[in-house]
Order: C-alpha cells, then structure tokens, then sequence
C-alpha cells in the first residue's frame, strides 16, 4: 500500500528536515498550486478527492473550502487555522505526524491557504505537545528561509504568513468555534452556528479550520490528483489513507496508516496483534472517547465514515479504545464522564450541570452505591443532552459512549446495583 | 411580515424577531434565561427549547431554541409539545443540581425570575442526591451583595456589565459546573451601572445591598410611580415604603427615556431621604424665639402668615431646580413673578436660559434620551456624561455600535445574535467624536478624542458648523487640525442615519451651548430636513422646568437685598450655600430681616432661616418635574410622611391662606388645582396637566392601589402607639390609595402603572407583558409629555461670534468644574454608599503644569475662589491641557462655581 502520511515517518520518529523533505518529493504540491492551479481549481481537486475532514467531523474539506467569499470584493483578510489541539482522550494519530513529518503539514496548510486566498495561518497546537512544538517550529522557520512561506513564495506572488500558537490547554479549544475564540485571547466557549467562520470567523473574519491529519493529505492530493487519491481506498467512497490507532489490552498498541476502509477487524487483529492473553475482546469505541461502542459482531464492518454509522458508531477520530473482559465497563465509562465534565466549557446548562450528575451517578454505581432508578436517568440524560439541546457537540459526544454502554452492558450495570459492588473488584 | 404556527394557531410577524420575542409579545409563556430585551440572543441556558416542525406533515420535529431561531415566514413550532415541555422541565432540574434551597433566605424571593421559570415549568421534586458546589462570596462595594451559591450561569451580568456598560472588573471566571462571576479579587464595582446588576440578574447572586439593610419582602412594600432626583435626565423609578421609610428604588421602564436601566446614583442615592439631616419638624434655628424644639404645623402656618402680611411688597421668593414645577410655582404667585428668583447663580441661569432658547427656537429638535441609543454618529462637546448624566452615557455607548453593527448585518447575522453579531464588529466604533477637557469613560467608544480647554471646545462646535453649512460664521484663526477634524466630524453627521451634537451646561460655557445648538442646526439644513438632533444636559432634575418659570437668579437676588429692597426672603428647597458659595450665602440672608426656608434636609441656608418648614422630598410628596428634554413627568409619593412634613407647595399654600390671601395658591386643594394655575400662568407649562391623569381619575370605578394584595400587618403596624386601627390616608393629589384596596385588573395608564405583574411573571421581567413590542414604548404610550416642540424656522440668526481661542497665561490657571457621579450630587451625597465613594476635595493638574509648580501629587497648594481663599492637595491628570486646572464640582464644603474662571496657584 502507498503511504501518504507516514512515508518520511522513521521508526525513531525523528523528522526529515527541509532538505530532506524536498528530496523525498516534498513541496512540490505548493509548488504545483502557485505556478499551475487557480485557487478555486485547488478547491475543487480537494473535493473531488473525497477528503473527508479528520478531525472527525467528516465533512469534504474541499467543499468547506468552497463557502469562503473569494474575488476581490471578499472581506479581508482571511484565516486558514489548523486544529492541532487534540485532546480527545484516546487520540494521538495528529502528534505522530506533528512529531515525525511536520514540514507534509507545513505544506498542506500553505496550499490550503492559498486555496481559500488566506493571508495568514495559524497553527493551534495543543500545549502538552512540547516535541511537536518544538520540531513544527524549526519546520516553519524552515520553510521561511527557504522561501516556502512570508512574502512572494516561490515567486507567485502570493503572500502567506504562518504562526504557531500554543493553546492555554482546555478541550474546548478543540472545538472549531471555541478554538477561534481562544486564538482570539477570549474564554473557549463555542459560538453558534450560523454565521459559520467561513462567514464570520476569526475576528469577524473568513475562516477555515481543519484538521492536521486533513491538511497533511493536501500536498499529495495536489501532486499526484484526485483519483490518484481516491484510487488509494478501493473498499471505501472516502478517498485516501487513515491514520487508526489502538489503544488498550491488545499485543501491540500503535498507529498504522490503511486505506480508508479497512475493516475493524484487520485493524485490531492484524496490525494490533489481538487481544494480549488471558483477556477477550469485548467491545471497542473507534473514534475516541466521543464515540459509541462495537461490538465483536460489528468486526467486520469497514472503518470509513459510512461503515461505522451503520451500527450506531462513527468513526470520529479512528482512534480506537479497546475494551476487554477483565475491564469493569462502569468504570470505564465513568472515567470517560469524569473528563468530559471537567472539560466541559459551562456555557450551556445541559452539559455544565448535567455531566457531572452523570458522572457522579456512574461513581455511585461503581462504587456499590448505585440505586434503581438510577440507569433509567442516565439513560434520560443521555436523551436531554443529545444533539440540537446543547449548545455545542461536546455533550452529544459524551453521552454517546454511555448510551451505548448502557445499551450493550446493561447487565453490568445491574449487577453493580443489585449486588452493591462492581463484580470487578476483587477486594 | 410572516406567517408562523404556533400549536396550531396562525400569527404574522416580524420576520426579524426571533422566536422567544415574539411567543412572549403574543402572550405566550414561554421561560428563559439568559435572553434579555436590551441584550440580545446567545442560546446559552436552553430554557426556551420549543419543537420546530418542518412543515404540516412532519409530526417529529425537532428542539430548537426559540430565541436562536428567527421568525422567518413558514415557521411551525410547538411550546406545549410533550418533549420540549419536558427538555425545559430538565433544564430546571440541572439548574437546581446547584441552586441552593435559599428561597426563605435570599432577597429575590418574591421577585425572583428562577422561582418563576420553576413553576411555569412544573419541576417540583429534587432528584439529585450528591452534594452541591458551592463558592465564596465577594465583597463588591456598597451597593452590591454578592451570593455565587444561587448562580444559575445565564451569563446575563457579564453580557449587562462588560459588553452592554463597558464596564471591565466583572468577568467570567473558571470553566464548567464551576463559573464564577466576579472580580478578580474584592473591591468595590467600578462601573457606573453596576446597580443593574440587581434586577439584570435572575436570581439573588447579585442583590441590593443598601435595601439589605432595611430590607422587606416584595408583597409588603408600598410602590408609587416615580421620577429620579439626581440629574436632569428623569429617569423613571419605582420607589418602595415600608413602615414610613424609603427602602429602595427600582427601573420603571419608560423606553423613551431610561429604558430598562438606572444609573447607581439614582438607584443608591436615595438613603438621604432616610439621613439624620431629615428636617420632619418645623424649626426657629434663628431670630427672636431660636429654639431647636420643634413648633405646630398650625403655628408655623400662622407665623409665616404674619410674616408675609408684614413684608407685603418688600419680600422675595427663591426656587428651586430640585422642587416640582408646582412648588416652584406656589412661590411665584405668592411673591409675584417680579419677586421670583431661580436659586441658581446668574452664570447657570444664563446656561439653563441659554438651553431653553435653543430647544425653543430650534430648529434642531431635542430628542428623547431612548432615542439617543438609535443615533449612529454623535458629536459630543464637553460633557463628561458618565458623570454628569450617566444614563446618556450608556445611551452613547449604544450608538456608537450602530454603524459598525448595521455592516455586519450585511453578512447576513439577524439583529437578535448578539455574540454573532458583536464577534463580527469586534472593536469597531462608529463616528462618535468627543472634546472634552479631562479623560471620560467614553474615550474607548470614541473615533477621535480631543482635550481642550472650554472656548476651543466651542470653537470646534462652530467650525463643525461652518464645514456642514458655509453660511454659517467661520471660526478666526482655526488651526488647520481642528479644521480638518471639524471637516471630518461634518462628513459624518451629514452622512449618517441619525446624528446627534450633545452638550450640556456642566463646563460653565454658554459657548458650548451654543456651539452644539449651531452644529446641529447647520445639520439639519445640510441634510435638507432629514433629523438632526441634539440633547443638552442640565444640572438638576428640574433645572429645565425652573427657567421655563421664568424670573431672576441670585445674584439679582443679592443685589435687591443689599439695596435694602427687602425684609422677607422666602427660600423653596435651596442650599444658597451651595448654589452661590458661602460668601454670598451669607450676604444674602444676613442682608434681610427675616428668613423663611422649605426644605426637607438640614443645610447651611436651613440654620440661618427663623423659620424652617419640613417639605417632602420626592417619595413623600408628589409633583412634576421637566427634564432635560422638556418632557414633564409626574412622580408620585409612596407614603404619607411623619411629622408635619408636607409638600413645598402646601406649607406655601397655608401661608398664603393664614396671611390671609385669596389668590393663588391659597386657593388650591391638591395638585390638580396647581396645575391647572400652572397652566393659566404659564401656558407653555399646560400639558404638564396631562403628564398623568387626575386625582379624579377612575379604573374600573377604582383608584388604584400602593399596596399589594399580600400586603401584611396593616392592623398590626401601629399597634405599639395606638390599638385602633388606623384609618388609610387619602391622597387627594393621585388616583392612588396607600392600601391594597384598588383596581387589580386591566392594566392602568402608563404614568399611573408600578404594579408591572402578570400572572406568572412576579420579576421585572413583567415588563414584557406591559409593552406593545417588547423594548418598545409601554402599551397606552410611554410616560411623560414633550413640551417644547421647535418652531420650525423660527431663527434666522448664526450665534456668533465664536470665541477666541484659549490661550494660557502667565501666572493663573483656567478652572473647569469636574464632575463625579458619586459626590457632585446634593442630595445623592448623602447616601451613606455614594458618600463613601465620593472624592476629597481636590485641585486636578497636568503633569507639566504641576512640574512648573513643583508640586507633586498630593501637595497643597492655595487657589482663590469667589473671593476667599482655599487650601487643596495636587491630583496629577495626565489628560489636563496644559493650563487648565480642573476643581471638582459640588463636593459637600467646596462651593465650585458654574463658571470658575481663573486662578493662581501657590504654595502655601
């Protein structure tokens, strides 16, 4: 199989620097673009290419790009930001590609810029990411000293600056809207949609944000075209590669790049290695913690953004977190509730007030304390604090792992009440 | 218009209203939080979820918030669906997760917008059964008590505070079931509205921290209809009585004046009606019987009468910019207009004349203080409006958001999606343009600021005029800057929607007056009869309504009595002290045999009088006052005072009658009589009569009542004197009764409405129910009446010519009065809270000025002033000119002219 992602990726993760990018072929999508392509034919080769956003989301990029206002009335300047706040819990595909190959995001984000005609960029990176920090830096200045970025690159004219921004360090800036309102210095709170930030973005400005993984596919999308990149799924609508991860009691936990597709199976069992001994595969949630679980009679289904959705997932980030049968569900779940409602941002009520009461109940229950009555609220929050109630997706995502817990553990939970401790507990 | 459904029912609308406005203007109870008249849309609590249907087929539909979602033609939604009612009943729910079991303890109760949205939603049995979070409180000043605990984050305290009032110290703090609203650590609120705060907030976080410490439930207040006594804007007010006491006073929502806000001054400044310097006994402080005791009502009547017989001719009569029109009135008849005199020196009777005459001859019309938020390019000359008359600052800070918002409305963001819409604007600030000779608070709004002294401030105003309007006089010797700014300032006032020249007579400068009145002028006619318009400020809330009664001022008051003119002065409700400086105080009354003064407070004037009768101030009285637009606006009292205190015109009344007069006012009754002579004297003052209806007035066959119908302890309350119950006063002067006996149904005419209730609604959110369109004038037509109207091309005349330029001097500094909201105020001062956040006494320099001097921050240094000499400590102000040195106006002891002219400045 081709690699998109990963080809410069070495094994000690150490990055090719500039030099070695471009001898590995690198820049010569932002080259293509300057020198052949129209900003809106860039657009359109992106969105033909079925490059669906990654950072879960899943929307055509190329399409998103289309709704910024461009000719020379369009307000200005515009933004192209990069979403590297990854904080989803059981997601690091984005820190493997900061760490190992920063220059491919350097140069997605320069050719996305150009393709929306943004004089500036911003790359929002999450603060607990130092390495990344530290390599994406040296990659930007880089790219400046040798012309790749600043004034008038590689003689096009076209003007791009790109700063490096380190977020203050809640989830919430991870959220596109509660990310610009951080880059703007203000409390990470969501806006509300419309106006969408292709409108009224940063500052009031034209915005585009997308995700690392999503913009470090836009380089080769421009090199080798759209069908070249829908070519590299054949199993799948969605062109290109995906970066899955796994995590938990499997052999080897890591990262692979696979054609977008590949089944749930061949991710864990295959490439992961299957279940260490001792321990069986229950369940596994695909796309970071937002997302809800399969089942092993799901194994087969093909991890796109069509397949999962099938059986009441999504692939969200396709990170997958792994659950055996020597891991008590509750706990798992209320680990997982504990985060989101320290994270959540407190601006609407559902989620500020409701999640931590989801979380306390899932405590209560773990900890032989649980009453009856208390499943049918958890299962009612997950009702009240669904899509549309709140403000944001942020609840939505939460309640989507216990609802489905719930859904498919519901004798667990039971026996933690009716027995009055978790049947995990040994002592 | 569109056609929406709601449960079935088909109503055209305005397409450019969200939901939530126009479910509540139908009268739909439909419960929310953090949406609010005056601040807009931010879907941040979902209390106000409603299923939306995508048309008549589809029977699933989904939740959306209605104040999120536009009223656009089409619209199907459902409030009584089975689902949203329940969603909003878990919104209530997750509020209460926190929300403290306070009720029986928190001030709000009663008034209380949660308790309300509880009930309407039906959430009744707690379910939660782990611990709440809780916070510390924070000690934020005088005015505010501070209770996180019962915080419900609707975030509507920070969107009034910071992004509404500019203000800065309040913010959101912390993130999750844990936000905080606070300051970054304890001290007194900085902004000038903070008072809002009370009735902006829901629930009891933020609540009023003077009526704390008299506090009483809603139910057992007496509420009266009333108008602020602080500055010349009349703010409309809600006063509230309880046991013969002022506890608080509240908005009444008047949307072409205050709107749903009062300024701190006029919300905490009430407590001087409660001070130990409360006259509520006739005293003799002076003359032949001195004595502190106090004398009969009956025989104070009798020895004034004696007084007034005794004078006949030889007597004169001082008013009042602080009495009613009424009061003021009873005093000209009863010395004669040739007797009557302002109590205000000679230079402000010149600036309030000099208003007068613009609003009378125009042909710019002054417009409301409501309208004033509706402008969108503003010329302001001088005032310093956050202190002077805060709520035209507020106002201000309002228009200077139309133009940049009006553009971002362009990309399609409704009117209603504040965040949206303030996130596209960001710092953009419309052509607001301010001359001022210190910094101001409006600086931040402003596109350009300029500090100058008052002449070149006038000038400015002149040279506006003349690039609008060649006709106009040119200014000599205008710097090339201040053309090129006056060009600037022109462009955009002739351009723009609404624009608006404010001035006002605080700087001492006629010339500004008038430079405002020609700038507007020379508007209007570039502008070939679209508005332009203008708003001028006065001192006092009767400032304007004094000058229309015309006569003469003190210093013509002076000069009678010291050519021995007079043996009887007669003073209404003035500090001479005060208005004129000791020196001439003192002149005055020694300079006449005999002193009579009204007052309700002991001042300086009130000691020298031989003798004083106790009058009413605003709760215990009732009266007209005219603002500073010229609109008369009737108050009302709240109670019956102690004592034999009475209104002004009453003690003057029975003088009349014990001297044995018959003509005005011994004639009069009640207030209806004194209006209506008010009328037949002065006919440009008649539609005062109609600023409220009659004491004759009947709703339903009833008057209307003060009191509540959970009213406790009416036979109780007097029990401790007398066991018989008390019979209730009547009020011959309102269509009010002090009991809760009255007409309890329809609502009553607007001057007359304070019991704003409906069903459900026991908060200030009522004001919904009571207005035709919500933010709207209220339903029958907001209180108050316009008197002055221009005389459309009544003049012909440039006012010229415009002053010389400032130019400093060798050895003295030119004075101009700086004013405080909290200090330069008489009566406001005398609230403990506003007196604590009041200046010392001061002498303000630039920092040049003061190096020139050698004198640093906080030295004495000596000034003469009227006369007399006066030590006062350096304040160093960056943002002086140089040669100017600003006195702060009307602190308590430091008389400061209207016009202070110059000085020199020495080391002591």
């Amino acid at each position: 199989m081709e690699k998109v992602l990963t080809r410069n990726i070495r094994d000690d993760r150490q990055p090719p620097d500039l030099k070695a990018y471009v001898k590995a072929g690198g820049y010569q999508g932002l080259r293509r673009a300057l020198e052949e392509l129209a900003p809106q034919e860039v657009q359109k080769m992106v969105e033909d290419a079925q490059l669906r956003g990654r950072g879960g989301a899943g929307f055509n990029a190329g399409k998103k790009w289309s709704f910024v206002p461009m000719g020379p009335d369009a307000p200005r300047p515009k933004y192209l930001v990069c979403n590297a706040d990854e904080m989803e819990p059981g997601s690091f595909k984005d820190r493997l590609l900061l760490e190992g190959d920063p220059h491919l995001l350097v140069e997605g984000m320069a050719i996305a810029a150009y393709a929306i005609q943004a004089s500036h960029a911003w790359l929002f990176l999450r603060w607990a990411y130092k390495l990344c920090e530290q390599r994406v830096r040296h990659a930007v200045a880089e790219a400046y000293a040798a012309g790749y970025l600043g004034r008038n690159i590689l003689g096009s004219g076209y003007d791009l600056d790109l700063h490096v921004h380190i977020s203050a360090g809640r989830y919430m800036c991870g959220e596109e809207t509660g990310l610009l309102n951080a880059l703007e210095g203000r409390r990470a709170t969501p806006r509300s949609k419309p106006p969408y930030p292709q409108v009224s973005g940063l500052w009031g400005k034209p915005t585009v944000v997308n995700n690392v993984e999503t913009l470090c596919n836009v380089g080769p999308i421009v090199t080798h075209g759209s069908q070249w990149f829908l070519d590299l799924a054949p199993d799948s609508q969605d062109g290109g590669t995906k970066l899955y991860g796994v995590s938990g009691r499997v052999r080897r936990p890591g990262l692979w790049e696979l054609p977008m597709g590949t089944t749930l199976r061949e991710v864990l069992f295959e490439h992961a290695g299957g279940m260490l001994d001792g321990h069986a595969f229950r369940g596994a949630i695909p796309g970071g913690a937002s997302t809800e679980f399969m089942l092993p009679e799901h194994l087969d289904v093909r991890l796109d953004f069509d397949g999962p959705p099938q059986v009441g997932s999504r692939l969200g980030t396709g990170t997958i977190i792994v659950l055996d049968d020597q891991r008590c569900p509750v706990a798992m779940l209320a680990n997982m509730e504990k985060f989101f409602a320290q994270e959540s941002c407190g601006w609407c009520t559902p989620c500020r007030d409701g999640l931590p009461w989801a979380h306390k109940l899932l405590v209560a229950i773990e900890e032989g304390r649980g009453r009856a009555g208390d499943l049918e609220r958890l299962e009612s929050m997950c009702r009240l604090l669904g899509p549309g109630r709140t403000f944001c997706a942020l609840a939505p995502g939460a309640v989507e792992p216990l609802q489905s817990g719930l859904k498919y553990f519901r004798r667990d939970f039971e026996r933690h009440i009716t027995e009055g401790r978790c049947p995990w507990r040994t002592s | 218009m569109a056609r929406i459904w709601i449960d079935g029912h088909e109503h055209e609308v305005d397409p450019d209203r969200n939901l939530l406005e126009v479910c509540l203007e139908l009268g739909y109870d439909l419960p929310y939080f953090c949406w609010h008249p005056a601040l807009g849309s931010v879907g941040a609590c979902r209390q106000c979820a409603v299923k939306q249907f995508k048309d008549e087929n589809d029977d699933e539909g989904r939740i959306v918030m209605a104040c999120m979602t536009a009223a656009a033609d089409g619209t199907r939604i459902s409030i009584t669906d089975p689902e949203a009612h329940e969603f909003r009943r878990s919104i209530i729910e997750f509020l209460m997760v926190n929300h403290p079991h306070d009720c029986p303890v928190c001030d709000e109760g009663g008034e209380c917008h949660l308790q309300d949205m509880t009930v309407m939603t039906g959430h009744d049995y707690r379910a939660f059964r782990f611990d709440k979070r809780t916070h510390r409180n924070q000690d934020l000043g005088p005015f505010i008590e501070h209770e996180m605990n019962r915080c419900i984050a609707c975030y509507r305290c920070v969107r009034f505070y910071d992004d509404y009032a500019g203000g800065k110290d309040l913010r959101a703090l912390g993130a999750h079931d844990h936000v905080y609203f606070g300051r970054q650590a304890d001290g007194v609120l900085e902004s000038e509205f903070s008072g809002n705060l009370v009735e902006v907030c829901p629930t009891g976080v933020f609540t009023d921290k003077t009526f704390k410490r008299h506090y009483s439930r809603k139910w057992d207040l007496r509420t009266a209809p009333s108008v602020c006594a602080h500055c010349s804007l009349g703010c409309n007010t809600l006063v509230n009585e309880r046991y013969g006491e002022l506890r608080r006073i509240r908005t009444r929502y008047n949307g072409a004046v205050n709107g749903y806000f009062l300024c701190d001054r006029g919300r905490f400044g009430y407590d001087f009606a409660n001070s130990e310097r409360r006259i509520r006994h006739t005293q003799l402080p002076q003359g032949p019987d001195a004595q502190a005791r106090a004398v009969s009502a009956q025989e104070a009547a009798d020895r004034a009468g004696r007084l007034l017989r005794d004078a006949d001719e030889r007597i004169l009569g001082i008013g009042s910019p602080r009495a009613s029109l009424e009061s003021n009135l009873a005093l000209r008849c009863l010395v004669g207009p040739a007797r009557f005199h302002a109590g205000v020196e000679a230079a402000q009777a010149q600036l309030d004349r000099a208003v007068l005459d613009v609003l009378r001859h125009g042909p710019a019309r002054s417009c409301s203080l409501g309208e004033v938020g509706r402008c969108d390019a503003v010329l302001i000359l001088g005032e310093d409006a956050t202190q002077t008359a805060p709520l035209l600052a507020l106002a201000l800070r309002q228009a200077a958001r139309r133009q940049p918002t009006a553009a971002a409305r362009q990309l399609g963001i409704p009117g209603w999606h504040e965040h949206a819409l303030r996130e596209a604007v960001q710092n953009a600030t419309g052509p607001i343009y301010l001359a001022s000779p210190a910094a101001t608070r409006l600086d931040e709004i402003a596109r350009k600021v300029v500090r100058a002294a008052p002449e070149d401030i006038a000038r400015l105003g002149f040279a506006v005029a003349q690039a609008l309007d060649p006709a106009a006089p040119a200014v000599p010797e205008l710097a090339p800057q201040a053309g090129a700014l006056a060009a600037e300032i022109a462009e955009a006032l002739a351009t723009a929607e609404h624009p608006l020249v404010v001035a006002g007579t605080s700087l001492g400068s006629e010339a500004v007056i008038r430079a405002a009145a020609q700038a507007a002028r020379a508007a209007a006619a570039r502008r070939e009869g679209r508005p332009a318009e203008l708003f001028l400020t006065l001192p006092a809330c009767n400032s304007l309504g004094l000058a229309m009664l015309g006569g003469g001022d003190l210093d013509e008051a002076l000069a009678r009595v010291e050519k021995g003119d007079v043996d009887t002065v007669l003073v209404l409700e003035a500090d001479l002290h005060r208005q004129a400086g000791p020196a001439k105080a003192e002149q005055l009354l020694a300079g006449a045999a005999h002193v009579i003064v009204l007052d309700h407070l002991a001042t300086d004037t009130a000691a020298r009088a031989e003798l004083l009768l106790p009058c009413a101030p605003f709760a215990e009285g009732s009266g007209t006052w005219v603002n500073n637009e010229g609109r008369a606006q009737r108050w009302f009292r709240a109670f019956v005072p102690d004592g034999d205190v009475q209104d002004g015109w009453r003690w003057l009344r029975d003088a009349a009658r014990a001297a044995g007069r018959k003509g005005h006012p011994a004639g009069w009754e009640n207030l209806d009589d004194a209006l209506a002579a008010l009328g037949r004297e002065l006919p440009e003052l008649a539609p005062a009569a109609q600023a409220a209806p009659s004491a004759g007035f009947l709703q339903v066959g009833q008057r209307l009542p003060r009191a509540t119908h959970r009213y406790s302890g009416r036979t109780a309350m007097e029990a401790d004197r007398t066991v018989h119950e008390p019979k209730p006063p009547q009020d011959a002067d309102a269509p009010l009764t002090f009991s809760m006996e009255g007409a309890q149904g329809p609502p009553p005419p607007p001057a007359l409405a304070h019991d704003f209730w409906a069903p459900g609604w026991n908060s200030v959110q009522a004001f919904n129910r009571f207005q035709e369109e919500i933010a709207g004038p209220l339903r029958g037509g907001d209180p108050g009446i316009r008197l002055i109207e221009p005389a459309a091309g009544s003049r012909t005349d440039w006012f010229t010519p415009p002053p010389r330029a400032f130019a400093r001097r060798q050895a003295s500094w030119r004075l101009v009065p700086l004013y405080h909201i909290h200090g330069s105020e008489e009566l406001s001062s005398l609230a403990p809270g506003v007196a604590s956040l009041a200046p010392a006494p001061y002498l303000a320099l630039g920092p040049g000025d003061a190096a020139s001097l050698q004198v640093a921050d906080g030295d004495e240094v000596e000034i003469e002033l009227g006369g007399r000499k006066l030590q006062l400590p350096v304040r160093l102000r960056p943002d002086l000119p140089a040669g100017v040195a600003g006195l702060p106006s009307g602190l308590p002891g430091l008389y400061c002219p209207a016009d202070p002219g110059w000085t020199e400045i020495a080391k002591p």
